[in-house]
């Protein structure tokens, strides 16, 4: 379903090789992400860490290595929680819903185009949305655009 | 209907798939185009905009309200129907704060191999 899912595309100036370092060594990972990771990435285990993101030192980053296909795909799942407030507890992620997050690499001219995905927010509780959104009022007449293309183009 | 009933709702993916079932409907369509760019509506009222039966319009409204996308109140004798964008809204709310966080992301992460 298209409206449950998030698509980026970004184009690197660098070598699919060195992406795919970036993305999958898991200290390069933890310093452009900004978590420290325990250890490397193992498809199908949990990798676990700490969130270095100025204000986020608290929380505990983890995810589980779906697929490692050299220079092509690398994809993991991860917990989503309603919030990160300070508690002292770490978070516990048991019964939070995941979602699928996949990096794809294509070679193009200036070097890489990257395709992130992350797709499986059907699982996710309609009620988790920001302050910011509760009081928006508005926007309701794009959102009315989006259900109609929608299944007009999924009959 | 309550907002516990509908919280309720809302939080089940097979309530979600119900939101989108009830929209994937011509007529529904555009009862609900008409409720949510307006004010609350009667049957009658939104009987005279359309082609179809009254008692066709009331079969329709009662599976927009089962998903939760209206939700009606009885003034004296009609009942008035009212648009109710929760169900969707909040989806797509988070939604777009996750994709925020992705731009920031992958622009770290480009400044990372690109340096």
């Amino acid at each position: 379903m298209e409206s449950s899912r998030i698509e980026k595309r970004i184009e690197l100036a660098a070598p699919a090789s060195r992406v795919w370092r970036a993305l999958t060594d898991y200290r390069e990972f933890g310093e452009w992400f900004k978590v420290k990771l325990h250890g490397p990435f193992i498809p199908g285990q949990v990798s676990r860490g700490q969130i270095t993101y100025p204000g986020y030192e608290h929380i505990t980053w983890e995810a589980r290595v779906e697929r490692m296909e050299p220079e092509h795909l690398f994809s993991f799942y991860w917990p989503h929680v309603q919030s990160f407030e300070k508690t002292g507890n770490p978070v516990d992620y048991s019964s939070a819903p995941r979602t699928l997050v996949e990096f794809r690499l294509e070679p193009i001219h200036i070097g890489t185009l990257l395709l992130l995905t992350e797709s499986g927010f059907d699982s996710i509780p309609a009620e988790w949305r920001p302050e910011a959104f509760r009081r928006n009022d508005g926007g309701w007449t794009e959102q009315m655009k989006n259900i109609e293309s929608h299944v007009t183009q999924n009959p | 209907m309550s907002h516990k009933i509908r919280k309720r709702i809302t939080a089940k993916p097979k309530a979600r798939a119900r939101v989108f079932a009830a929209l994937g409907d011509k007529t529904r369509l555009a009862l609900v185009a008409t409720l949510c760019s307006g004010e609350p509506c009667s049957i009658s009222q939104l009987s005279q905009e359309s082609k179809i039966t009254r008692q066709a319009i009331t079969k329709h409204l009662r599976v927009l309200e089962r998903a939760g996308i209206v939700r009606s109140s009885h003034a004296g004798r009609e009942r008035i129907f009212q648009f109710d964008p929760e169900p969707i809204e909040g989806l797509q709310a988070y939604l777009s704060s996750v994709s925020k966080q992705w731009d920031q992301t992958l622009a770290r992460l480009k400044s990372h191999v690109e340096k």
